[in-house]
């Protein structure tokens, strides 16, 4: 934790559930604690349908229909006069809408689809601009071209006019990009955003991303499954797993001493260049639980290699502090509990 | 995009072309030919022409040279606007149809207009709020509007209209402007009496295309893009209209191509009960008729229908829909 500065987003003990059709609800997020600080990167990693991307919905109040959130807070501008609790705002209000994209841009995963093919590149960027403060329509025109001129888009003057499907991924990601900037934002969650490009493009995008985020002092939550990524751009690292936040530590302690044995395993399960020729990449066992029938006790336990019967099946640990380097799990707990006795 | 639209017309030609085939067979189908036809026609009523007459109105018509030259001289009368004699009324086809085929287009444009004011709310309703209680009403209301017969539902709006309403029920128009030349009092009655019928053709279009709707935006809701949307900060209400309905619009376009015949050649029955004086009717009493000329230009005039309504509705899609107008196959 080299940064002191006042987080831009706190997120504490954050539940959110969905109910299904027909069916009981699911709790997709069970207290999640994030801190999204100026200027840094937090990664957050877990497989699919660990609840990254609901958490980066619950920040902007635009889960589906069926979806709600339970308990917890999400704090904008937290131990300022102006801290916001967005879970209080109603959903529909003026001062939610100004949130969405004014303060919280978000980044999608799919290019191709995040973006609308009805509608020209600017009209989609204008409304994005006018929507929160309208300039007028010349001004934004104008700032358009140089947001796309900004993100690397090449005769941004043509290109405004342009359509989504005439554009490649790459360009379309810039686009979206744009379009999360429009508004001049100052925390960016960015959903996997490169998962849909191909390397080379995927290293540009990433630099991209880097570069606005370092000259805009943004706070960038980016999403991933890709541990080369969160390696790459990450200051901080949270490992979700099944809708918590399993582990949390500044990037090079995660990859240097894992703590979480879920951690452990996603590390191991990364390909490895030095690896000798032939062998066999480890991989997790089992998969991922259904939300809907969550694992009692410690929600990993059943494919974790040191759990420890008659307790990680009983009882949930607790939870990650906010703010502190850690893992919610019965072993790291036991660890921390013979340090302090020697110590 | 000039080459999409020239190919359209192009086909929409040759399909023209080829329905026109099939009403020249569906013409000649019946036994004997129409001067065998018109003969037993006189004979009936007690009159007879001789053989001469006979031969020289078969050579009038074409009807002694081959098939293919006939079908070319009945094509090129109807590209010159004489499609024949109606055998049933002795008047030409063109004026036996005469004002029933403008009268068919304003009612099943009334009945059109209706279903789309109807149809696009109430499914975009019903998507946005799917599973709520005004969705299931609806659905109900729209399964009740394609099971019920419209001849039923017409009999019974006749019935409350003519009861609870003291409305004049039946045909498009008052007993003393039905033979009336054209006056805008004539059209003011016509406006009157066009509800009624609108309402009862438009109930199951309504209920069909609700379900369209419905399912169309459902698919289109669950998109990314309407999240993006929605992240910019813009009002729900805009989000929906201006993204996924807007996008869920292209396949309700495309079904203009279908209900137009639908509307007229659908329509026979509940327009006997009404009493519309529309080509609908017409075309049973021809058929039952064998009046064969008549009922062959209804034909060709539903198949006509069908390949505008599908050029419209490609049209239609083009404006709507950038990646045809650009990429314009």
């Amino acid at each position: 934790m080299a940064d002191n500065s006042l987080p831009l987003v706190s997120v504490r003990n954050l539940a959110v559930e969905f109910t299904q059709h027909g069916g009981g609800p699911v709790r997709a997020l069970d207290s999640v604690s994030l801190d999204l600080r100026p200027g840094r990167v937090l990664g957050v990693v877990g497989e699919s349908g660990c609840g990254k991307s609901v958490t980066a919905r619950a920040m902007l109040r635009i889960l589906d229909r069926n979806g709600s959130i339970k308990n917890g807070q999400i704090l904008l501008d937290p131990g300022t006069p102006q801290q916001t609790d967005i879970t209080a705002l109603p959903g529909e209000g003026n001062r939610m809408r100004e949130i969405r994209g004014g303060r919280i841009g978000l980044i999608f995963q799919e290019p191709m689809a995040a973006l609308s093919m009805q509608y020209t590149v600017g009209n989609q960027l204008m409304e994005a601009i006018r929507v929160h403060n309208d300039p007028g329509k010349a001004v934004a025109r104008q700032r358009v071209i140089k947001l796309l001129n900004d993100v690397g888009i090449p005769r941004p003057e043509t290109r405004i006019d342009t359509y989504p499907f005439q554009l490649s991924g790459g360009l379309r990601q810039r686009v979206g990009i744009a379009l999360a900037l429009a508004a001049d934002p100052d925390v960016l969650i960015a959903d996997e955003p490169t998962t849909a490009l191909d390397v080379t493009t995927q290293a540009q995008i990433l630099a991209l991303l880097r570069r606005l985020q370092v000259d805009k002092k943004i706070a960038l939550m980016l999403i991933t499954h890709d541990m080369g990524v969160i390696a790459q751009m990450a200051d901080d690292v949270a490992v979700m797993y099944l809708g918590r936040v399993v582990e949390f530590a500044p990037v090079n302690e995660v990859f240097a001493a894992p703590r979480h044995p879920y951690t452990q395993a996603l590390l191991r399960s990364v390909p490895n260049l030095r690896a000798p020729p032939h062998s066999r990449l480890a991989t997790i066992g089992g998969a991922v639980p259904q939300p809907n029938a969550r694992p009692k006790g410690c929600p990993f336990h059943p494919r974790c290699p040191d759990m420890m019967p008659g307790r990680c099946d009983t009882t949930a640990p607790a939870p990650v502090p906010p703010g502190q380097a850690g893992a919610s799990c019965f072993k790291v707990e036991d660890a921390a509990l013979v340090e302090g006795v020697a110590a | 995009m000039l080459m999409y639209i020239g190919r359209r017309l192009v086909l929409a030609v040759f399909t023209c072309l080829a329905i026109s085939v099939l009403t020249f067979i569906i013409i000649r189908l019946p036994p004997g030919d129409f001067v065998d036809a018109y003969i037993a026609n006189l004979a009936s009523t007690g009159s007879s022409i001789t053989a001469e007459q006979a031969e020289s109105m078969r050579h009038e018509y074409g009807l002694d040279r081959p098939v293919v030259i006939q079908y070319a001289l009945w094509l090129g009368r109807i590209v010159e606007g004489d499609f024949g004699v109606s055998m049933m009324w002795r008047r030409p086809v063109t004026e036996v149809i005469g004002d029933r085929l403008w009268l068919t287009m304003v009612v099943s444009f009334a009945a059109l207009f209706l279903t789309w004011t109807l149809a696009l709310p109430i499914g975009i309703y019903s998507a946005v709020r799917q599973y709520s209680f005004g969705d299931y009403f609806f659905t109900m209301l729209g399964f009740l509007g394609l099971a019920v017969p419209n001849f039923l539902l017409a009999l019974i709006l006749m019935y409350l209209g003519f009861r609870y309403l003291g409305l004049s029920v039946g045909g498009l128009f008052s007993a003393d402007y039905a033979q009336a030349p054209w006056s805008l009092a004539k059209v003011w009655d016509l406006t009157k009496h066009l509800p009624l019928p609108a309402c009862v053709l438009a109930l199951a279009g309504t209920a069909h295309q609700i379900r369209i709707m419905r399912a169309n935006l459902l698919d289109e809701l669950r998109k990314p893009y309407v999240i993006t949307a929605r992240a910019k900060g813009i009002p729900e209400r805009r989000v929906i209209l201006k993204y996924p309905v807007r996008a869920a619009l292209n396949p309700f376009a495309s079904s203009i191509a279908y209900i137009f015949p639908y509307l007229v050649s659908g329509s026979i029955i509940v327009s006997l009960v009404l009493g519309l004086p529309t080509v609908g009717p017409l075309l049973l009493q021809a058929l039952v008729a064998q009046d064969m000329f008549l009922a062959g230009t209804i034909v060709l005039l539903l198949g006509v229908m069908t390949v505008v309504g599908t050029l419209i509705s490609d049209l239609l899609l083009m404006w709507i829909e950038p990646r045809l107008r650009i990429t314009g196959r």
